[in-house]
């Protein structure tokens, strides 16, 4: 891209038409908003076609697409992608027109300014993985509250004021504690540039305040246990393409904050409370699975398991190596889009029958074959079975925890069992069994619109599957770098492994020739961390 | 230096005096059906006054080049940026009255000329390097402000306001003046440069200790800090709506803008004496200010809490003692300024079908189905003052705790900003009732085009594009700011 400010672009398109829907009637604002909506998916198209990926012996630059403009006293106007940020973009723009097909019919009141909030979203969510300026990272990070807010309050069901407030509350105390940490970075670094940051040696005891005022903001974006409440409420209450969203691009701001600004710019604190980390994801991995088990509202289930998922993905962050930081990536994504569509399979039968309760349905494999196809294949994405999107991710995190820690990766593997324990369940209850409820037996098949938009994410899903390398390779060299920078700070792995000694000499006499070759290639990484 | 360099210096000053007193023989023989003929006088002499101050701050006039008759007087950058603050709050009063009081029947014609002497009064304020000039200024402004608060002549609730806020306002400036002899008995001198020669170093005597600590109540009471602020609901929900939009934003700017005079020229060789008492000060502030606001009914008592809040945070700025600090007050009175004046042009829109202002938060439920724009403005100017980004009133935030983080405050920088999510509660609390509920079709008045022309303009001023003016703001209050350090 010569010089056309494609990143700018993508955020001006939604914020202009978001405004231009404010003076439309509900139909033009629903096609406004669908229109912008596939322009910036089409100029992320654009963005990923010339994102250039490097390759061994042509190094990529790190950020591409850069802007750097002086507009603001303090901060500029900075954005630039590197891999990370770029499937994050792509998962957000993908995700978005779907959202506004999922509100099609759904949303009968005050459209244009449901469409005007989404849209505004969008902005915000693409400007928070664009950003490349401290505070203007905050800006876009923190502004999102708002329009979440108006979209849960007004559109919400019926607790929707309990859930907005706790929404907006909870999120908005954990933010401003980053801000004075970002202010003081600021001020220390002289610089509000990230890259720079990323780069910039901060003194370990003030990296450790640092870390946990990023923590504060991150844990319960992300969420966390224990700061994880506001999620099954704002979940819950949020009207079906706002859970979506929340699910698919939000709950991913909290792990592209770790990976862009814990990890890299304090590794040794994040060394240092690595062990927290594993403690607060293990307990949401088990407990969350657990809680989810019980459930008897289908969206606060998936919402736990959502939680479980976050927790996965933190282990895979903090396991201080490629394999975990690689998966941690894919399951963000994947996450994405099989939460965001869970929900939407939610969302298409609560459309028919206005209630969310497990109970009320039962058997809609007979009148709903279609239907039943698809959430099948979204459950075990979200169970994470082999060929869908789910398994790529999990895989490479527990590798990648297992390397550091025997134990973390064993209690978060139960949490695998109880993943695939209480979505069956869930599917079993709704999809399988005998037509209990009449008018849930009368339920019509899905229609054109909603077929679209499930099969969209199906071979999203389908694709990351069996071909995972598509959406890991933009981030090999990024991840690569991340690595190198922790490497000062890795903390060392529990399973102490020694190449075997010959025990028999006869025996090692015959297998000479094989394993002493595949030997340390084959538990490549970890001998790897042992010789450092 | 001549008299008539000193006279050229106030010219500003003289302009709005001598607009004032012929306004006054004006109301006096035409009535008050000259009121909006009047008005526009006012406005026209307001927007003279900010032309004469303009090239202070422009070129930067600081140091001794800046100091009319004999050193009472400072012409300087920083005098001119809080004139042109407190000159365009003043006009934005001037410019709702006719609309707002012709609804309920008269408007009279003391109102534009109250303000006027308030403004000449609130500029001597914010220029005053001498104890008397400062005590004529507050006076003055104080003297007028006590009338218009009473100004409804038929309201019980406007009797009130102003009887409270005679009385304690009278009680706080007795206590300054206490301050004030005392400073003037144990430094000798009554002009602020002399007083930072006598106190630049070393310990404070008692007296002056004391002198000093009366006069920072004194100035408390009049930015109603935490623990000096009771008056403040009750007389910001008695008085009128435009009068009680006059005093959250130009008296507060003035009272300000001295405060920062006295503390970080006059004493700014004692610092370490009064930062405490600003810290305290700064902290309770954002908490009662927050706490109090959350069980109010009353959207002008919600707005004057929210007042004492923000007066909080602009008052950790004075606590760092810095340049940078004093610069990032500027900023925040800035904004404060105009997210006040775009929340009680709100205010003073919402209207029943007599015209009656509507005052209670539970008659405003469901607004944004039957007057969106007006819920939408109003809902910007709350999420503004709750510092959300990307609203403007966010900046004012950041640059407040950026100074105190510079300044090495971190402690005082986290525990405000953790305090300013009580803040937040509240203010969503009014778009919670606006957005969220259903409608009650209590708010059916047509508000008036000058009402609206106001909103739209601080609206504009405090949606994202309002980050496009932060270089030039900033680089204005920085040259204000080091005309403070070096006013003599």
């Amino acid at each position: 891209m010569n010089g056309f400010p494609i990143l700018s672009a993508m955020l001006a398109v939604p914020l202009l038409v978001s405004i231009a829907c404010l003076f439309v009637s509900a139909r033009g604002a629903r096609w406004l908003a669908l229109g912008a909506t596939l322009v910036d998916f089409a100029l992320g198209v654009v963005l990923w076609s010339h994102f250039q990926i490097g390759a061994p012996g042509l190094p990529a630059a790190q950020w591409q697409f850069t802007e750097r403009l002086p507009l603001f006293a303090g901060f500029q106007w900075a954005l630039g992608i590197d891999g990370i940020a770029l499937v994050l973009i792509a998962l957000t723009v993908f995700l978005m027109p779907i959202c506004i097909g999922a509100s099609w019919n759904a949303i009968e009141k005050r459209v244009p300014e449901y469409m005007a909030a989404f849209l505004f979203m969008e902005t915000l969510m693409i400007g928070v993985f664009a950003a490349q300026d401290l505070f203007l990272f905050y800006i876009f990070f923190e502004a999102g509250l708002i329009p979440m807010y108006l979209i849960i309050g007004v559109w919400g069901g019926k607790d929707r004021i309990y859930a907005s407030y706790k929404f907006f509350l909870y999120t908005l105390l954990g933010s401003v504690l980053m801000l004075i940490a970002m202010l003081w970075m600021a001020n220390a670094a002289g610089t509000t540039d990230v890259p720079t940051l990323m780069a910039y040696n901060f003194p370990v005891a003030a990296q450790k305040w640092l870390w946990l005022a990023f923590f504060a903001s991150f844990a319960v974006k992300m969420p966390m246990w224990p700061v994880h409440t506001w999620l099954p409420d704002a979940h819950v209450q949020a009207p079906t393409a706002g859970s979506v969203i929340l699910a698919g691009v939000l709950l991913k701001m909290g792990g592209y904050g770790f990976i862009r600004f814990s990890l890299p710019m304090f590794p040794e604190a994040s060394a240092a409370f690595a062990p927290l980390i594993f403690g607060l994801s293990m307990v949401a991995v088990v407990y969350t699975s657990l809680v989810a088990l019980v459930q008897h509202d289908m969206k606060k289930l998936i919402a736990y398991s959502s939680v479980a998922h976050m927790g996965i993905v933190t282990i895979g962050l903090f396991a201080f190596n490629r394999q975990g930081l690689e998966g941690a990536v894919v399951v963000m994504l994947s996450h994405g889009l099989v939460a965001g569509a869970l929900f939407l399979c939610v969302g298409i039968i609560y459309d028919r029958l206005h209630t969310r309760e497990i109970d009320r349905y039962g058997g809609l494999a007979i009148n709903m074959p279609h239907y039943a196809l698809l959430f099948l294949l979204f459950t075990m994405a979200s169970v994470g079975l082999p060929g869908t999107s789910g398994f790529v991710g999990e895989f490479l995190a527990m590798i990648g925890v297992y390397q550091l820690s025997s134990w973390v990766a064993l209690v978060c593997g139960t949490g695998i069992i109880l993943g695939a324990a209480y979505m069956l369940y869930l599917y079993r209850r709704v999809v399988f069994g005998g037509q209990v409820n009449p008018d849930a037996a009368a339920m019509p098949d899905l229609d054109a619109r909603e077929l679209a938009m499930l099969g969209a994410l199906a071979a999203v899903v389908l694709w990351m599957g069996v071909h995972p390398e598509t959406f890991i390779a933009p981030i090999h060299a990024d991840i690569a770098t991340l690595d190198a920078r922790l490497a000062q700070a890795r903390p060392e792995g529990d399973a102490h492994l020694r190449a075997g000694g010959p025990i028999m000499p006869a025996l090692t006499a015959r297998i000479t020739e094989g394993p002493t070759g595949e030997g340390p290639s084959g538990e490549g990484p970890s001998g790897e961390g042992r010789t450092r | 230096m001549g008299w008539l360099v000193a006279l050229r210096m106030t010219a500003a000053e003289e302009v709005l005096s001598l607009t004032g007193l012929a306004m006054l023989l004006i109301a006096a023989w035409g009535g008050d059906k000259t009121a909006r003929m009047l008005t526009w006088v006012g406005v026209a002499a307001l927007a003279l006054a900010a032309w004469l101050t303009l090239p202070a701050l422009v070129n930067g006039a600081m140091g001794p080049g800046a100091n009319a008759f004999f050193g009472q007087y400072a012409a300087d950058s920083f005098a001119a940026y809080a004139k042109l603050l407190l000159y365009l709050a003043t006009a934005a009063s001037l410019l709702v009255a006719p609309a707002f009081f012709g609804r309920a029947g008269a408007y009279r014609a003391e109102y534009p000329l109250l303000l006027l002497f308030a403004a000449v009064g609130m500029g001597l304020m914010v220029a005053a390097t001498n104890l008397l000039t400062l005590y004529i200024g507050l006076e003055l402004n104080s003297l007028a402000a006590y009338v218009l608060a009473a100004s409804a002549r038929d309201d019980q609730r406007s009797a009130e306001a102003g009887l409270k806020y005679f009385v304690l306002g009278a009680l706080a400036s007795g206590i300054l003046l206490f301050g004030m002899s005392l400073t003037y008995g144990f430094t000798g001198t009554a002009s602020f440069a002399g007083i930072r020669a006598v106190l630049h170093s070393g310990v404070l005597p008692m007296g002056a200790l004391f002198g000093m600590t009366f006069m920072l109540v004194g100035l408390a009471f009049k930015i109603s800090a935490v623990p000096f602020h009771m008056w403040t609901p009750d007389v910001y929900e008695g008085a009128p709506t435009p009068v009680t939009m006059f005093f959250a934003s130009a008296p507060k700017v003035a009272a300000l803008a001295l405060t920062m005079r006295v503390a970080l020229f006059a004493f700014g060789g004692q610092g370490h004496g009064w930062q405490p008492i600003v810290v305290f000060a700064a902290l309770a502030s954002i908490v009662v200010g927050a706490l109090g606001a959350i069980g109010q009914g009353n959207i002008k008592r919600l707005l004057a809490y929210s007042s004492i809040n923000n007066v909080g945070f602009i008052l950790i700025g004075l606590a760092t003692g810095t340049p940078g600090g004093a610069a990032a007050m500027l900023v925040y009175l800035a904004i404060y300024v105009v997210m006040t004046i775009g929340g009680f042009v709100a205010v003073l829109m919402l209207c029943d079908a007599q015209g009656r202002q509507i005052e209670a938060i539970a008659d405003i439920t469901g607004l944004s189905r039957t007057q969106p724009l007006l819920a939408g403005a109003l809902a910007m100017v709350m999420f503004s003052l709750a510092g959300i980004p990307p609203l403007f009133g966010f900046w004012g935030k950041f640059v407040v705790f950026q100074a105190a983080v510079a300044a090495g405050m971190v402690p005082l920088a986290a525990l405000g900003i953790a305090a300013s999510v009580i803040g937040a509660f509240y203010y969503l609390k009014v778009v919670k009732v606006m957005y969220f509920d259903d409608p009650v079709g209590k708010v059916v008045g047509r508000a008036d085009a000058m009402h609206w022309l106001l909103l739209g303009l601080a609206v504009l001023a405090l949606s994202p594009l309002g980050y496009l003016a932060t270089t030039w703001l900033d680089g204005y209050a920085v040259v204000a700011a080091k005309a403070l350090f070096r006013a003599a």
